[in-house]
């Protein structure tokens, strides 16, 4: 190790309570108020979910105490059609935007970022901090949404114009609602800007001594990989949401186009583009999908490699295949407009990457699958977990081979089909991600384990539940089940309801066993058995060199030196199964070998 | 299989370029014991985090240029008008304002290096610098405000709509290069001053710069 004790950390350990817990600069504590926010979030996504689900079951069932929520968009307790859109929107955009993105990306990418790449600290930890509350701002201003004349915006976490631009003619919530809506997502790409800033320097320039960029750990080059897409998608969504703020607001017409004629009345705007806002949302919207689920695939693959005691069949493989992930994602977008009435050849030209895409996709699922085979995994929650996120992946994924191609995606696009594909392979995929993570590395955040038995309980009801939803959306869509109705009532939607009650029991009970998942977190916060040491799961990244919790400058008065690979396991030898990257113990080297 | 067992590299502190402590400096010490230490002169992360900040406002103007483009190409309602002639002087004033910058910081770094002993010219270049950048924001001001006393606001055609866009969104992000050079001169000041510091604030204004040209090029040719 090497004596940095006259480098320390640029800033001194805070004293004050509030410079501490609440306006720190300290990245682990920020990554754990990240994580606060996400738990928070998915809290309020999930309840707005079951709210969503109870009416689609039984459309006439009073919700107790709804009405408190909104007296005009649930008189009596049964909401309105307009409250489920309200409801709808809410629960993608927060889901979306403050969970998916927020948890595997901002919170677990602040804490172990920096620790993984040996450095002490962000290199701009004021500019993280003001990430974090600029995310906590937008995320008070989307619910705030809830409590303004007429609710939220109605239409859905895309917005499309030209209804989300024409303002409360549009219906209830799209006047303030949706000025809320883009306020809220263009402070939130401020704050994502502000990450991506920070992760991407930390990255490139805080390395420790023999930190190459090829030694990173994958969760270190998913983090990486995520945000220069962030860094890039984020840019573009903002000024989108300008844009459509001023359509309010100031009476411009950038998407609203002449002579639209809305309750008999013609509106004041003219030649505004509503494909505009398509193209502006899907060059951000669809590299969103992997800012959501890149930092999954990391996380898994870091969990899995420990708990398989082995490295992946290739390490540069996967992270070069998660690096075209990112690249085409931006090549792409164009599939979601499959049904915007674009040129055919258009289509073909979006269809085809859509369909390379899968090449990476499929090289990373199986150097996943190949690296188990035969390996003798560690059963534990996180690796649980980490093969549950493998096994959504693939299956939301299969799915996407389909909608790829135009003349399929035609019919299936506004229907089921495409709300259980992204639901699967974004949605819970990275939702399993998260719960991977926070079981592999809670004991190094907080110093204590999590209960495995409420873990694998967690996880079994979580891992068969989530295929009780989602399955049968893809039976739905093929049966013609169109999306983002509140109500089934044409004849051939009336006998496919009995299956709408089905996913509404099994996303109750999957609901409630988060609740084991919380309560395990909680109690094991404060209650739960210490670690036994600071690297409980024979890691050999840095973060498990370090004492548990970290200090302050994350390594003490000794900054670590990388000697090896970041996955040196069952070396042959070798004193345990596994090396550290910081041993300097002799190693076997490979490449030496041939 | 042969097997190749290696000795752990041993560090040789004294070896590590920069001062000494591998501050600024990575260097790969590879597991198979070749004490070779690949120099990799690592920025300083203000080198680096400058440029990702300005990808980041490259892609926010990309954004808007193109929404001009496509809104332009589908719009039979388009007002073609004259750019304030106040604009062009802006133009001048940001660019002396780019030569002011550059000087002083090539004073600064002649400074740093012991070559001259004397801070206060510096100084004053950066006081004019800021002084310029206060001048084209209200050039800028002035432009807004006779488009307005015209009769054309914000919302009068789609033609004024981005040109109130981007000059004031540009506005902002030059509003942020005096906030750095003020921040810059404190630290002069205060002899606190890191060249790292400098130099990215320089790039940073003569990107502002070079994206007012391309803005005003863009608006000169769509508007």
């Amino acid at each position: 190790m090497h004596d940095m004790s006259a480098h320390a950390v640029g800033h001194g350990a805070p004293t004050s309570f509030i410079r501490k817990h609440v306006f720190s600069i300290d990245h682990k504590v920020i990554g754990k108020q990240y994580y606060a926010l996400a738990l928070v979030a998915a809290v309020v996504g999930m309840f707005l979910s079951w709210l969503m689900r109870i009416h689609l079951g039984w459309g006439s069932f009073a919700i107790p105490g709804l009405h408190l929520l909104s007296s005009s968009g649930a008189p009596g307790d049964v909401m309105t059609p307009e409250y489920y859109l309200q409801l709808m929107t809410m629960h993608g955009t927060i889901m979306v935007f403050f969970v998916l993105t927020t948890a595997p990306f901002a919170a677990f990418g602040n804490f172990f970022l920096p620790i993984q790449t040996g450095a002490e600290d962000m290199p701009f930890p004021h500019f993280n901090m003001m990430s974090f509350w600029v995310t906590f701002v937008a995320f008070m201003v989307m619910v705030a949404a809830f409590f303004v004349p007429d609710g939220p915006s109605l239409g859905g976490w895309t917005q499309y114009a030209p209804l989300s631009a024409i303002g409360a003619v549009g219906g209830p919530g799209q006047g303030w609602g949706v000025v809320f809506w883009a306020a809220s997502i263009g402070i939130f790409c401020i704050g994502q800007l502000l990450g991506s800033l920070n992760f991407i320097t930390t990255t490139l320039d805080m390395r420790c001594k023999g930190m190459s960029l090829m030694r990173l750990p994958i969760s270190a080059w998913g983090w990486f990989i995520t945000s220069v897409m962030g860094l890039t998608a984020f840019a573009v969504l903002m000024p989108a949401c300008i844009l459509l703020i001023l359509d309010h607001v100031a009476g411009t017409s950038f998407f609203v186009p002449t002579g639209l004629v809305i309750g008999d009345h013609v509106l004041p705007h003219s030649g505004g583009s509503t494909l505009l806002w398509q193209h502006l949302f899907w060059f951000f919207g669809h590299p969103e999908v992997y800012i959501a689920i890149v930092p999954g695939m990391g996380i898994v693959s870091h969990v899995l490699i420990t708990n398989m005691r082995r490295p992946m069949l290739s390490h540069r493989v996967l992270i070069y295949s998660m690096a075209a992930l990112a690249v085409l994602s931006y090549m792409v977008y164009g599939h979601h407009m499959f049904v915007s009435g674009m040129n055919p050849v258009s289509s073909l030209a979006f269809s085809f990457p859509t369909l390379v895409i899968t090449i990476p996709s499929t090289i990373i699922v199986l150097i996943w699958l190949g690296s188990l085979y035969g390996s003798k995994l560690r059963i534990n929650s996180a690796s649980l977990f980490s093969l549950g996120f493998v096994s959504m992946f693939i299956s939301g994924g299969v799915s996407g081979f389909f909608l790829a191609q135009p003349s399929l995606d035609i019919m299936l696009h506004a229907t089921y089909f495409v709300v259980g594909h992204f639901h699967l392979v974004m949605g819970v995929a990275a939702m399993f991600g998260i719960f991977a993570g926070t079981y592999f590395w809670f004991p190094k955040m907080t110093g204590r384990m999590m209960s495995e038995t409420l873990g694998k309980a967690h996880f079994i009801l979580s891992f068969i539940g989530a295929y009780c939803i989602f399955m049968p959306f893809h039976y739905l869509g093929i049966a013609g089940n169109v999306r983002r109705y509140q109500a089934f009532t044409d004849d051939y939607l009336i006998p496919l309801v009995p299956v709408h009650k089905f996913i509404t029991i099994a996303a109750l009970v999957t609901g409630f066993a988060q609740l084991i998942f919380i309560y395990n977190l909680i109690y094991s916060r404060f209650k739960g058995a210490h670690a036994p040491n600071d690297n409980p799961w024979q890691g050999t990244s840095l973060e498990w060199s370090t004492a548990t919790p970290p200090p302050h400058n994350n390594f003490g008065a000794t900054m670590p030196i990388v000697y090896h690979d970041p996955y040196q396991y069952s070396v042959e030898g070798a004193a345990a199964d596994y090396i550290m990257q910081t041993s300097t113990e002799k190693v076997h080297s490979p490449d030496e070998e041939k | 299989m042969a097997t190749t067992i290696h000795e752990p590299p041993k560090i040789d502190l004294d070896r590590l370029p920069g001062d000494g402590s591998g501050n600024g400096w990575r260097n790969l010490v590879p597991s198979d014991g070749d004490m070779r230490l690949v120099k990799d002169s690592s920025p300083p992360p203000a080198s680096t985090g400058i440029w990702v900040g300005l990808a980041a406002i490259t892609m926010t103007f990309a954004a808007f240029t193109s929404a001009l483009v496509v809104r332009q190409g589908n719009s039979t309602d388009w007002h073609h008008f004259t750019l304030p002639p106040i604009l062009y002087f802006n133009s001048l004033i940001i660019i002396a304002s780019s030569v002011t910058l550059d000087m002083a910081r090539r004073r600064m770094a002649a400074f740093m290096s012991s070559a001259k002993s004397q801070a206060g010219a510096p100084a004053g270049l950066l006081y004019v610098t800021l002084a310029l950048g206060l001048v084209f924001v209200a050039g800028q001001t002035w432009a807004w405000l006779q488009l307005k006393s015209q009769g054309f606001g914000l919302a009068s055609n789609i033609s004024y709509s981005f040109f109130y866009v981007l000059t004031v969104t540009h506005a902002v992000h030059v509003l942020g290069g005096l906030g750095g050079l003020v921040r810059v001169i404190w630290k002069l000041n205060n002899l606190g001053l890191k060249r790292s510091t400098l130099n990215a604030t320089s790039l940073y204004w003569h990107f502002m710069g070079a994206l007012w040209l391309y803005l005003l090029l863009l608006l000169w040719m769509k508007l």
